[in-house]
């Protein structure tokens, strides 16, 4: 699915990653995590082949990442932003709409019909009732699901994530993930997600990347990577790593000084 | 969208005829709307011998003389600056963004305005020379202006609106130095610069017509990609657009557009902001609607804006840009208004 060797990426002469490789298997959900600054989303730049990498290469469905023709891959790959959708007019299902473009030819015409995909995406998300109202007037939250409706309609075997739950309340966070995880199950496809938030990382991802100042720390299980001595050496505080009692995945919980 | 596109083009396309009617009955000579409909069918292949002669010579003279090159001038100068301006828009991302705040008008008119001066419009080219003249310093203004406004890989709205003024403002100094140094065609190109449709004749529609469909075409192909760069240049990028080569063609292409009509009619500003946005707010902003129909209304705009330059003080003449620029910057004051506040709201 992904192969990435020896990447290097630097701006204006700052390192940013330094010697990145793993490996995302089809199926996966793939976690990348890290403190800010650690170079997360720069190397979810180059997965998305928008940058490409100094040194090294990064393989996408066989094929280096700057081979592939524009169109051609947003048809297997697409890209959540992190930052909610602009309000430009369109109405909501307009702009999921928008996520055919990759299957249409110049003159706007698919082969098929696309309005069942459409009709079906707005339902599981429970956008149906709001299809036809304008950006503008919908929530944060609201805007998300319609960025997911969005990439969705690309019908991606590759969904690479930006910190997706940044804008989110708890609540909306927990939503987004589980409706993410859901669809990948159904299409058998694969997620890359940055993430900020550790314990959802755990929940979520089959496997991990952290990442520390542009370089790799590991790869591996949530369980091998969530350990104290390595949330220490890369973020500098020590949590306690509990076992959730229903998920059997680690979960941490933060100390503060103030009672110490 | 295709019902909107029947629905305004539609209305369009008839308020174009009824306006081309009126302004060509309106002048120093006022002549019944009857008789110039008479004679502009009457030239017509075909239907032509079945219309009687019902009006004298003088009036088939003044309307298609005078009148009608003029009327058609303007809509082709109209439906170029809007459609460039539509075009700025989509790709700049910035409602504010014109041919005429841009500097690009400014721009061009320093090749048009050199070639004029030495006295060089017809060598080369013929009558492409000035417009060719024209496009070339449009582009390097247009480089010039998005470089200044660029900073770390983004465009900033105020940005880029300064850096048009300090373009305008330099590209003006030097039209005014090319100006001064030639004492005999100074108030030609003076008029000229004002923005002005008066005296040109046929020739000019012969070389904005071909441009403009040109321009037309290319960029309603790139109508559904506008949409997309909407949402932003990663958003595009992600869905499967080609940034850079869609940046390159629709500015290229606006710029061109841009160069003809100022090379016609020296620099008329604000249309390209004006229109295209009453265009957004009754169809919506789906630029394969706002494209074209910018372009058919743009027409109808500067039809009447020189209709007013040519009637209202007559006999003397108000310079077109004169008009179109008291039309255009309340206009543009309130935008400015609106993206501010907008903007507060976005920070908070």
């Amino acid at each position: 699915m992904i192969r990435v060797v020896d990447v290097w990426k630097s701006y204006n002469g700052k390192s940013v990653l330094q010697d990145i490789a793993f490996e995302v298997k089809p199926g996966e959900f793939f976690g990348i995590i890290g403190p800010n600054g650690s170079g997360k989303s720069t190397l979810l730049k180059l997965l998305s082949a928008v940058e490409a990498a100094d040194r090294g290469q990064i393989w996408l469905r066989g094929k280096q990442a700057e081979a592939h023709q524009r169109k051609d891959l947003a048809a297997w790959l697409a890209v959540l932003q992190q930052e909610p959708l602009p309000s430009i007019g369109f109405s909501v299902r307009e702009v999921v709409e928008m996520g055919r473009f990759p299957y249409q030819s110049w003159l706007g015409t698919e082969r098929g019909d696309s309005a069942p995909l459409i009709d079906g995406i707005l339902q599981t998300l429970g956008l149906t009732e709001l299809q036809h109202r304008t950006l503008e007037k919908l929530s944060g939250g609201e805007k998300q699901r319609v960025g997911l409706a969005k990439v969705m309609a690309q019908e991606p075997e590759l969904l690479l994530l930006d910190e997706p739950t940044t804008f989110l309340d708890i609540g909306y966070q927990i939503q987004l993930m589980d409706t993410v995880h859901r669809w990948q199950r159904a299409e058998q496809a694969t997620v890359v997600a940055v993430l900020h938030d550790l314990n959802l990382a755990s929940l979520y991802c089959d496997r991990i990347l952290l990442l520390d100042k542009g370089r790799q720390i590991g790869v591996g299980k949530p369980g091998e990577l969530l350990r104290e001595d390595l949330i220490y050496e890369v973020y500098g505080i020590r949590p306690i790593i509990l076992d959730h009692p229903f998920h059997h995945l680690p979960q941490m919980l933060l100390r503060s000084a103030k009672d110490s | 969208m295709k019902a909107r596109f029947l629905l305004f083009g539609g209305a369009g396309v008839l308020l174009l005829f009824l306006s081309v009617g009126m302004s060509l009955s309106l002048g120093s000579a006022e002549l019944p709307l009857t008789q110039v409909w008479g004679i502009l069918l009457h030239k017509l292949p075909g239907i032509g011998t079945l219309i009687t002669v019902q009006w004298p010579e003088s009036a088939e003279q003044i309307v298609m003389k005078v009148r009608f090159p003029r009327v058609l001038l303007a809509v082709l100068v109209g439906a170029c600056l809007s459609l460039a301006g539509a075009g700025f828009q989509g790709i700049l991302r910035n409602p504010l963004a014109d041919p005429y705040t841009l500097g690009v008008a400014s721009g061009s008119a320093i090749g048009a305005a050199t070639l004029i001066l030495f006295g060089w419009q017809f060598s080369l080219l013929g009558q492409w020379s000035v417009p060719l003249a024209a496009f070339t310093t449009g582009l390097i203004s247009l480089w010039l202006v998005i470089r200044l406004a660029h900073s770390q890989g983004k465009i900033h709205i105020e940005t880029l609106i300064l850096s048009g003024v300090v373009a305008q403002a330099f590209l003006g100094s030097i039209v005014s130095f090319l100006v001064s140094l030639s004492d005999q065609v100074v108030n030609e190109i003076v008029f000229w610069l004002m923005g002005s449709l008066a005296f040109r004749g046929w020739s000019f529609s012969v070389v904005l017509l071909p441009c403009l469909l040109l321009g037309l075409i290319i960029l309603m192909g790139y109508g559904r990609t506008l949409n997309l760069f909407a949402l932003g240049e990663r958003q595009a990028a992600h869905l499967g657009v080609q940034v850079d080569r869609t940046k390159l063609v629709v500015l290229t292409v606006s710029t061109l557009l841009t160069a003809v009509a100022v090379s016609v009619s020296g620099i008329i500003g604000f249309v390209g902001l004006v229109v295209p946005h009453l265009v957004r707010l009754m169809a919506g902003p789906d630029y394969r609607l706002l494209l074209p129909m910018s372009a058919l209304y743009g027409g109808i705009y500067v039809l009447w804006a020189d209709t007013l330059a040519r009637t209202l003080l007559s006999p003397t003449e108000i310079p077109l840009g004169v008009v179109t620029a008291f039309l255009g910057t309340p206009f543009f004051a309130y935008l400015l208004r609106k993206k501010q506040r907008a903007g507060k709201e976005g920070e908070a």
